[in-house]
């Protein structure tokens, strides 16, 4: 019999799964270490970790990891590419350390064209600290620091990173994915390895938006949380890719 | 720029720049702040010849994360700013202690609190040796007090901070940043520190490491505080540094770190002069802090006059050295001009008179 799938190599061999049953962040991190596999990266990777549940990282993945303050990831990755130009250096953060707390480093580290990766998970919410509203809550969205739903008077809009990413002269790759559905999954990957590629090519800063659920602080099932995504979040957050300066893309 | 015995006038925010060239920096993050710039309008030049790293970074946080980025990687890496911008890294040093890495941070002390202003001032004394990170670190600091010291003390920042693993400060100030000197560069003196056990290099034909402080479980976290701080009694052992004059027969020993060394040994001079026992006692390394020795001196009776620009912050270690053994007198200003041999001659002899008077 074919095998058709396996866990990735890069994913740690004794790893207990974690998250809330639901959560994005398993296929975000399968779909991650499948691509530092397929472009056969594992040894000359370093990431640069974050603060939120996407901290986990730790427990999952089989790369050299540096631990950095909330929202200094990119911060970090820039070091350590400065240091090491020949490491492939990537980030995992979610949506309040990439667009909240590291919202600086996130955008100076494109503005420099950085040859690094930066994956950040949005999820509309701070999933940790039990779902308060953030960077990228949408509008009407309750939460436990929005209890009557995102309005413009208190809150003012959600941050549309992909977008703001693309705009940027040094970032070379900007895309948002979904992973709700296998046709979004597959995309996502493939998005995910162009943001890596065009870190190897030298050409900038590979960054990919990644809608993800957090059923826990939604307070939905698994897959009313997916249905969310696919009927909700992408209104707010259209999928798509925003700028591709790789050989052959838009 | 000299990399050898001859003796060159330079300045001192550019000489510990070029000593840090020399030590083998690979990697310089800064973003500008008076007084001390230079080190960073320096380095960006000199690092690009080199073809080494150098960013201005969009903030001192950043620049700080970068350098724990770099370091991370066994290189040697450096920032360098000055006080209300120190203040910002202070999360990241407290990080680079429990992740246990080899940052070195040069502080060109200016003007608190807040904004403060750009003339020189010794006030950042507890925020480099107490820290204003979360949880329990420690941090090696160095205080020069000449352009020649901040040579050597660079390359000593380097070795200390790669031979333990643990955040290095170079204390220096607005003064000694600005002012020119003669001084010899020579060679980095100390010898490679191998970090080929820890530092990340992407997981070739080993298994994979991560270096981090997160502690979810007790026990672990608890090890990793002990065994840092099992390593500052070493550091303490061994590298606790001062230099003292005149304290063998002294009978009043005035005591400062930093730049105001210069001042106190001047007015050691005068007031021996005037026929008063003086002598001089200067902490080099404020963390780990020269204790037992002026425990000692204070055991022989001998008071001490701690002179310093700020409220007294180095005045209550020493009083907690002295423990009671003998009087620790206060001679100080917050800011503004630096305290003149006159003045503390004169301050001195007030005091002198004063315990004097109370011992009759």
């Amino acid at each position: 019999m074919q095998q058709v799938f396996s866990i990735p190599k890069s994913i740690k061999k004794d790893s207990k799964y974690t998250f809330c049953p639901g959560c994005d962040h398993g296929i975000a991190i399968r779909l991650l270490c499948e691509v530092i596999d397929e472009l056969g990266i594992q040894d000359k990777s370093i990431c640069a970790t974050s603060i939120g549940c996407s901290v986990f990282l730790y427990d999952f993945i089989d790369v050299d990891c540096i631990e950095a303050p909330h929202g200094r990831a990119l911060a970090e990755a820039t070091g350590v590419k400065r240091a090491c130009p020949d490491k492939v250096v990537f980030t995992y953060q979610g949506d309040g350390d990439f667009a909240s707390i590291g919202l600086a480093e996130s955008m100076h580290a494109a503005f420099r064209g950085e040859r690094v990766t930066a994956l950040m998970l949005n999820n509309t919410t701070y999933g940790m600290t039990g779902g308060q509203h953030g960077p990228t809550t949408m509008m009407g969205q309750i939460t436990t620091t929005s209890p009557t739903g995102r309005n413009r008077d208190y809150y003012g809009y959600p941050a549309k990173m992909a977008e703001q990413l693309a705009l940027i002269d040094g970032c070379a790759y900007s895309a948002r994915v979904a992973l709700d559905s296998i046709p979004h999954i597959n995309e996502a990957k493939n998005a995910i390895k162009k943001a890596f590629q065009v870190q190897l090519s030298g050409i900038g800063l590979g960054f990919v938006e990644i809608l993800s659920t957090c059923p826990t602080n939604w307070k939905m099932t698994p897959e009313e949380a997916h249905v969310r995504v696919r009927t909700d979040m992408v209104k707010t957050f259209p999928l798509g890719v925003f700028k591709d300066l790789s050989e052959g893309g838009k | 720029m000299s990399n050898n015995n001859e003796k060159v006038l330079i300045k001192g925010n550019y000489a510990i720049a070029q000593a840090a060239v020399n030590a083998g920096c690979q990697c310089y993050f800064g973003y500008p702040i008076t007084p001390q710039t230079e080190i960073g309008e320096y380095l960006s030049g000199k690092m690009q010849e080199l073809g080494r790293g150098y960013v201005c970074a969009e903030s001192e946080l950043a620049a700080i994360n970068m350098v724990i980025g770099a370091v991370s990687t066994g290189v040697k890496a450096m920032t360098s700013s000055s006080s209300c911008a120190v203040a910002l890294m202070q999360e990241a040093l407290s990080y680079a202690c429990g992740d246990e890495l080899p940052v070195v941070l040069v502080n060109v002390m200016r003007a608190g609190p807040g904004l403060g202003y750009i003339y020189p001032a010794q006030g950042d004394y507890n925020q480099s040796v107490y820290g204003g990170g979360n949880g329990d670190y420690k941090i090696i600091v160095i205080a020069p007090s000449t352009v020649q010291e901040c040579i050597d003390y660079t390359y000593k920042a380097f070795y200390l901070a790669h031979k333990y693993r643990n955040p290095v400060i170079l204390l220096a100030d607005g003064l000694l940043g600005q002012m020119m000197e003669p001084a010899c560069f020579g060679e980095y003196p100390y010898p490679e520190i191998d970090n080929s056990s820890w530092a990340l290099t992407g997981a070739k034909g080993r298994e994979a490491r991560a270096i981090y402080s997160l502690g979810p479980i007790e026990s672990k976290q608890i090890e990793r505080i002990e065994r840092i701080f099992k390593k500052f009694e070493l550091i303490t052992k061994n590298e606790t540094d001062w230099e003292e004059f005149q304290t063998e027969d002294a009978e009043i020993i005035l005591t400062a770190f930093g730049s105001m060394t210069r001042n106190i040994k001047a007015a050691m001079k005068v007031l021996r002069e005037k026929g008063i026992k003086a002598g001089c006692f200067r902490p080099i390394t404020l963390n780990p802090f020269p204790h037992k020795r002026i425990e000692e001196l204070a055991s022989e009776g001998k008071d001490f006059v701690v002179v310093e620009m700020n409220m007294g912050q180095m005045f209550k270690d020493v009083k907690y050295s002295v423990n009671g053994k003998s009087n620790v007198e206060l001679v100080n200003r917050p800011v503004g001009e630096w305290l003149r041999v006159e003045e503390i001659v004169s301050a001195v002899e007030k005091i002198m008179e004063k315990n004097y008077a109370a011992s009759i």
